[in-house]
């Protein structure tokens, strides 16, 4: 195929001004990608600078003709003609005269295509916008309601929720993830006290460790990082599992049952993450005083020194501020999480997509509900 | 106004994706009892016009009958009483893959029925073996073949016992030999339980099999291009939208069922 014979002189790329106004464009060599690569940018260059009022493309130099050369020469009388020069061809061999027209018109149908609601695009992509965003504003309100539908009703008719489905739920949302918050709240309140020894011995003051160790794990870290912990581990695999579901027809199967998605895979969910995160907040709390009681041990404090400072402090409204908020934040993963499950698009990426923005929006909500807590709480002296 | 042997009736149905029109002005009817197929190539709309038939996507205008009921604006309980009517099985099946095989066919019986949990079981049980699945009750369904993934969906569509059951591209993803199967399976289900089918493909030998009547859609004309006995279509049809489906794979050998050859001899040459 290849014309082996041609010499290929120097950049394969001769301008040359012919009659007046024209440019003469000479291509010689193989235009397959590498030689195209190089000759690019000079030749489109060169035809923008001189602005010709016609330009001829001499071809009877090249050789083989590959889609890279193919592309250049349509982008070359493109160029050329929305400059308004005549363009004209010579010496291309009539295999790719035809390639080349089949080529441009392909290229002129999809431009033809595309340009025209391109031109009116601003105003109706406003509109569309607009609209996209009142039917997500829409299916958001929806899912909220149906959602606190779903759980009313299972408050209400306990003998209809899917048991058996809750207790799978519970199971991989508490107990699964048990080592892993026994080890983060060991490990915080030991670093936490440690940091806090050395800061205070200066001023004396390390017999308040156990005092502020346990006002900041009940009130803060306990339910902040419970519900860190549920979005990571939980809500991955709640819009993981429901996007799947979506990608596999599942939901499709379920509505055409008649059964509600939110009733069947949300409200399940939801339930079990309500019921096992205020102990799971009870056990992070736990492993964080043990951290705590260690570094006191360890620097000579009796361990009932630390057991009775800590729960003279603590009273009982921390300990329902944090139950509280754990609710409200597992109420906020679990419902976002499922959320972005049943809005998973088509395809393998979509849910990879979909369980990435779930983990992110549950964060996002957890900082925002706990900084509006913190004011709520501080407001009404809590 | 509604005959005494139509199941589903469809009226002016036109569907579209946003500003892309598939579907404009369909109207059509399936008689209680027979096999309806919904032939055309690829793109044309015909899972589109399956996805509005069970309710799952709404069309711009037109209605859809189902027993009575017109599915495209019934809403709550009546819609409830609609789905429970229908059985669909979907393309890749869409098992439940956290129940096993014999609780993807007993959940309909648990949400719609009073049954205990073992008349559940052995109602269901009893479904499956229908589709020669009995064996397999217990499995999950990632370890069944695609072929027995589509007979447990099947059992489960039928779990309700309702009048029509959807199908979507049943052999779609199996061999011929799987796929003739399926088809077989399909007759006698029509045959002995006398429920009304609704069957979305494009396979010619599996359509001539098991077909009582096609309708080919076309996506240029964006609606039916042919309606009536496809054996018939094969044998007679001069229109050039009907030849270019049916020609393209007509070399396949295909042995239509008895009674159809009968009917139309010429359909073996």
């Amino acid at each position: 195929m290849r014309n082996d014979a041609q010499t290929v002189p120097p950049e394969g790329l001769a301008a040359e001004d012919g009659p007046p106004g024209a440019l003469v464009l000479r291509l010689s060599g193989d235009l397959d990608a590498a030689h195209v690569a190089r000759l690019w940018a000079p030749a489109l260059e060169r035809v923008r600078a001189a602005g010709p009022a016609a330009l001829r493309l001499d071809l009877s130099g090249a050789g083989y003709i590959d889609g890279a050369g193919l592309a250049l020469l349509v982008r070359l009388r493109a160029e050329a003609e929305t400059a308004g020069a005549a363009v004209e061809l010579i010496g291309l061999s009539e295999r790719y005269g035809h390639l080349l027209h089949l080529a441009q018109r392909s290229i002129g149908a999809a431009a033809g295509g595309t340009g025209r609601p391109e031109h009116r695009g601003a105003a109706r992509r406003a509109v569309e916008g607009v609209d996209g965003l009142w039917r997500d504003v829409r299916v958001v309100v929806s899912f909220i309601g149906e959602g606190s539908l779903a759980l009313w009703e299972a408050a209400a008719h306990p003998q209809g929720v899917r048991w058996k489905d809750v207790i799978a739920q519970a199971l991989a949302v508490g107990v699964e993830s048990l080592p892993i918050l026994l080890l983060i709240g060991f490990l915080m309140g030991l670093i936490m006290s440690f940091q806090s020894v050395i800061t205070l011995t200066r001023f004396g003051g390390e017999i308040f460790v156990p005092n502020m160790l346990g006002l900041v794990m009940f009130r803060e870290m306990g339910p902040l990082v419970t519900a860190i912990l549920l979005a990571a581990r939980s809500g991955s695999a709640f819009a993981a599992e429901i996007g799947t579901m979506r990608v596999n027809e599942e939901l499709d199967a379920l509505s055409t049952m008649g059964i509600s998605p939110v009733r069947f895979l949300v409200a399940p969910r939801i339930l079990a993450s309500l019921a096992v995160t205020p102990i799971m907040t009870l056990i992070f709390n736990f492993a964080s005083l043990v951290g705590g009681a260690l570094v006191m041990l360890s620097i000579g404090f009796p361990l009932v020194v630390f057991t009775s400072r800590v729960f003279a402090n603590v009273t009982a409204s921390d300990l329902v501020g944090s139950m509280v908020k754990i609710a409200a934040f597992s109420l906020l993963v679990g419902g976002v999480s499922c959320l972005k499950g049943l809005r998973t698009g088509g395809g393998a990426s979509a849910v990879g997509r979909s369980t990435t923005s779930a983990v992110v929006a549950g964060l996002v909500l957890i900082t925002v509900a706990d900084g509006i807590f913190a004011v709520l709480f501080y407001y009404y002296k809590f | 106004m509604q005959e005494q042997g139509t199941i589903i009736s469809v009226r002016g149905l036109t569907c579209a994706y946003g500003p892309a029109v598939v579907l404009r002005d369909v109207s059509f009817d399936v008689a209680r009892g027979e096999v309806f197929v919904v032939i055309g190539r690829s793109g044309c709309g015909k899972s589109t016009l399956l996805k509005h038939m069970i309710g799952l996507l709404t069309p711009v205008a037109g209605q859809i009958v189902i027993g009575g009921r017109d599915i495209v604006t019934a809403e709550g309980p009546e819609r409830l009483e609609i789905l429970k009517n229908i059985g669909v099985m979907y393309q890749m099946g869409a098992l439940f893959g956290s129940l096993s095989v014999q609780q993807n066919v007993g959940l309909p019986l648990e949400e719609y029925t009073d049954l205990p949990e073992d008349a559940v079981e052995a109602v269901s049980r009893l479904k499956l073996s229908l589709v020669g699945l009995e064996r397999f009750a217990d499995l999950m369904p990632s370890e069944l073949s695609g072929g027995m993934v589509k007979r447990a969906a099947i059992a489960r569509a039928m779990a309700l016992d309702p009048a029509v059951l959807f199908l979507d591209e049943p052999s779609a993803g199996l061999d011929p030999v799987t796929s003739a199967e399926l088809d077989e399976l399909i007759r006698s289900l029509a045959a002995a339980l006398g429920i009304t089918f609704v069957i979305v493909s494009h396979e010619l030998p599996s359509i001539l099999s098991i077909a009582d009547r096609v309708i080919l859609l076309d996506d240029q004309a964006r609606g039916i291009v042919a309606e009536g006995d496809p054996r018939t279509m094969h044998a007679e049809s001069r229109d050039p939208r009907v030849r270019r489906f049916f020609d393209r794979e007509a070399r396949l050998p295909v042995e239509p069922p008895a009674a159809a050859a009968a009917a139309t001899p010429e359909a073996r040459a």
